[in-house]
């Protein structure tokens, strides 16, 4: 069978199972809704949370970005599973102690103030929205890879799946598609990394298999002699005028301090994540879910480094300095697709790989007045996008980060159905993530907004409407962006990190740990931290994109990393006010204590 | 020691953990990760340089085996002090 009606199966099936799973945990109350009625074991939660959590990138270009990254690809190792460890001993706990349903939420009742709830509505719609309008077009992405439609009709078929079970199933459903779907997108990204590390070094653990030496098999296969293979990696490196792999990067030292710290306190701040802390049965389970989480997490994480250094070395060696004809039958396929692409630059015939971009844009196809691609002398498929010049970078090859999660399993030799098992899994990836996110935006339009603050005597039964209406709604926003990306999407991944960093993390924290945090306090604090870090991303990133280098960032860190900094300044920001401003009442002081104690005091 | 001592001597037990734990946490990730990570790359872990390692996996693995600690420690400690839910 073909690889088209292998992933027509395989993701058919898996949405068949999605779709069951929804109908089979349809949400009956406002409680089911919002926080699946507080029954979910911490095992499956920590599923939950990690397919939450690792959205489409995480799964298809994470790996992608590490392999040419190098050393420096580990901040986002780090940032992106530090922050579990703030979530287990700084919130987590004391969240689900206080026992309601939001973080907009807690944010009013703790600083007893509608306009810090407004505020915190705002930023909570804002960074669902951000992140959630990329997860719809990875969705689309994927469809149109694998399934051979555009890329608005993947979008489209998303977004019925997501409207059905967020929608019907509220926090309940949502909660056991992604433990379904965690399984589907684990087992995908294991089985061709384990094939591959097989392949290159005889380990099947491909955590350990990156540090091993080449196995016999492996140095035939790609024609090299034998030794561990990072050193290997590191002295290809260096043959082509790269920086060693796993030596120093491109990037200084402050600046991967502060993105790793920025990534880690906004996961911590993120509300998606932190409202699936309140689902669990107690606090003890509270805890133990972080736990689970991050292990399910670091699976992949861990395994994601050893992926990049496989594809790094396998792309050097079956690709470099060989004619087009001679290349791999992957490379081929894949060309025709542009996220790997060749030309020509020094007249050799052979494919000659370096630092530096091959091409001075976006890759464009060359294509003759029949409206069909031209090919080259060797097949290879003409790219119209003019090269650089040969004196700056004598590189003539394209490779786009996705590809090394895409083409693995060709790579490896896989059976057609694990390419559709790849695909299944980069869509679990991204339905998961966006459904945890239209939940946040929901619960926060239908009951921070209207049943807190607009209409306080709505029922319980036209409550759980408004949710639903909220729900659907918001898959449908989601769903126009992932059609017509604003153009600024790849730039506010950092606004959403920036942001959940410097308003949620310092005000929860000084919430929870300091009795005398005040009202006037935690919204100076959060207006100074937001404003702080929007400027400096709005200015890099938007008005003068040119001087978004290491040169003119405020002591050299960059965008990315800014929210370490804003986060800094809510948190002084919210101590000197609050010193000089009226302490909360009494009734908010005992109820910041008791937080503390995981029994009724 | 009445009630309300020994609520604080809880609280305070809790804040010693969270701080050692965080330490460490700190020490894996920051400070072997990214401060010292060309120092410790002089060291070889088998096919690994360490200062890689910890950035790459080792950091990740003690987060994992961080958390798991302080539920270990943390539900002790509820116990001890007769705090735990019912």
């Amino acid at each position: 069978m073909g690889i088209l009606a292998w992933t027509w199966i395989i993701v058919g099936l898996s949405f068949s199972l999605y779709i069951a799973i929804a109908v089979w945990s349809k949400a009956k109350t406002t409680g089911d809704f919002y926080v699946a009625e507080r029954k979910v074991p911490p095992v499956l939660n920590g599923m939950a949370t990690g397919a939450d959590w690792m959205s489409a990138a995480s799964f298809i270009s994470m790996a992608g970005l590490i392999s040419f990254l190098g050393r420096d690809g580990a901040m986002y190792l780090m940032g992106w599973t530090g922050g579990y460890v703030l979530l287990a001993m700084l919130l987590a706990p004391y969240l689900r102690k206080y026992g309601k349903y939001t973080v907009p939420m807690f944010v009013g009742e703790r600083y007893y103030s509608n306009s810090a709830r407004v505020v915190a509505v705002c930023c909570a719609i804002f960074v669902s929205f951000t992140y959630v309008a990329g997860q719809m077009r990875g969705v689309g992405i994927v469809f149109s890879r694998f399934l051979e439609v555009s890329i608005n009709t993947g979008v489209i078929i998303g977004m019925a799946i997501v409207f059905f079970y967020a929608v019907l199933g509220g926090m309940k459903g949502i909660t056991y598609t992604q433990v379904a779907q965690y399984c589907v997108l684990i087992v995908a990204y294991l089985i061709p990394a384990i094939f591959i590390s097989i392949m290159l070094t005889g380990n099947p653990i491909p955590q350990l298999g990156y540090g091993s030496t080449l196995s016999e098999g492996g140095q035939q296969l790609l024609g090299t002699t034998g030794g561990y293979l990072l050193d290997k990696l590191d002295a290809l490196h260096k043959e082509l005028g790269f920086a060693a792999y796993s030596g120093r990067g491109a990037k200084s030292m402050i600046d991967v301090f502060m993105i790793t710290f920025a990534l880690m306190v906004g996961t911590a701040g993120l509300p998606h994540i932190i409202i699936r802390f309140f689902t669990t049965p107690t606090i003890r389970g509270a805890r133990a879910s972080a736990g689970w989480a991050l292990l399910f997490i670091a699976i992949l994480y861990t395994t994601a480094p050893a992926v990049a250094s496989f594809a790094r070395f396998n792309l050097i060696l079956s690709v470099n300095n060989k004619a087009y004809e001679q290349a791999p039958s992957w490379f081929k396929n894949w060309s025709k697709t542009g996220l790997v692409a060749w030309k020509d630059k020094n007249g050799d015939g052979k494919i000659q790989y370096a630092p530096g971009a091959a091409f001075t844009g976006p890759v464009v196809f060359a294509k003759g007045p029949d409206g069909k691609v031209e090919m080259g002398k060797q097949g290879e498929w003409l790219v119209k996008t003019p090269m650089t010049p040969i004196d700056k970078s004598k590189n003539e090859l394209y490779v786009d980060n996705d590809i090394i999660v895409l083409a693995n399993p060709e790579i490896a030799k896989l059976p057609n159905w694990v390419v559709a098992l790849v695909a299944a899994g980069g869509l679990a990836a991204a339905l998961s993530t966006a459904a945890g996110l239209l939940l946040v935006i929901a619960a926060a339009l239908s009951h921070d907004l209207i049943k807190s603050i607009l209409i306080p005597s709505t029922s319980e039964k036209r409550e759980l409407i408004y949710a639903r209406s909220a729900a659907g709604l918001a898959v449908l926003v989601a769903g126009y962006f992932g059609i017509h990306p604003p153009g600024f999407v790849a730039q506010v991944v950092a606004f959403a990190f920036g942001l959940a960093a410097s308003s949620f993390f310092p005000i929860i924290i000084m919430g929870i740990f300091w009795k005398k945090a005040t009202k006037e306090g935690a919204i100076a604090g959060m207006v100074c931290g937001i404003v702080f870090t929007a400027a400096y991303i709005i200015y890099f990133k938007f008005i003068n994109p040119g001087a978004n280098t290491p040169a003119h960032w405020w002591w050299g860190i960059s965008p990315e990393g800014i929210g370490t900094i804003g986060m800094a300044v809510n948190f002084i920001v919210m101590y000197l006010v609050s010193k000089i401003t009226k302490e909360p009442p009494e009734e908010v002081q005992r109820m910041v204590e008791s937080l503390r104690y995981p029994r009724a005091i | 020691m009445n009630d309300k001592q020994k609520l604080e001597l809880y609280w305070k037990n809790n804040l010693l953990y969270v701080i050692i734990l965080l330490s460490i946490w700190f020490f894996v990730s920051y400070v072997c990760g990214i401060l010292l990570v060309d120092v410790l790359s002089n060291i070889y872990l088998g096919g690994f340089r360490l200062g890689f390692w910890f950035a790459n996996q080792g950091s990740e693995v003690i987060f994992v085996i961080l958390i798991f600690v302080y539920v270990k420690l943390m539900n002790n400690l509820d116990r001890r002090y007769d705090v735990q839910e019912k």
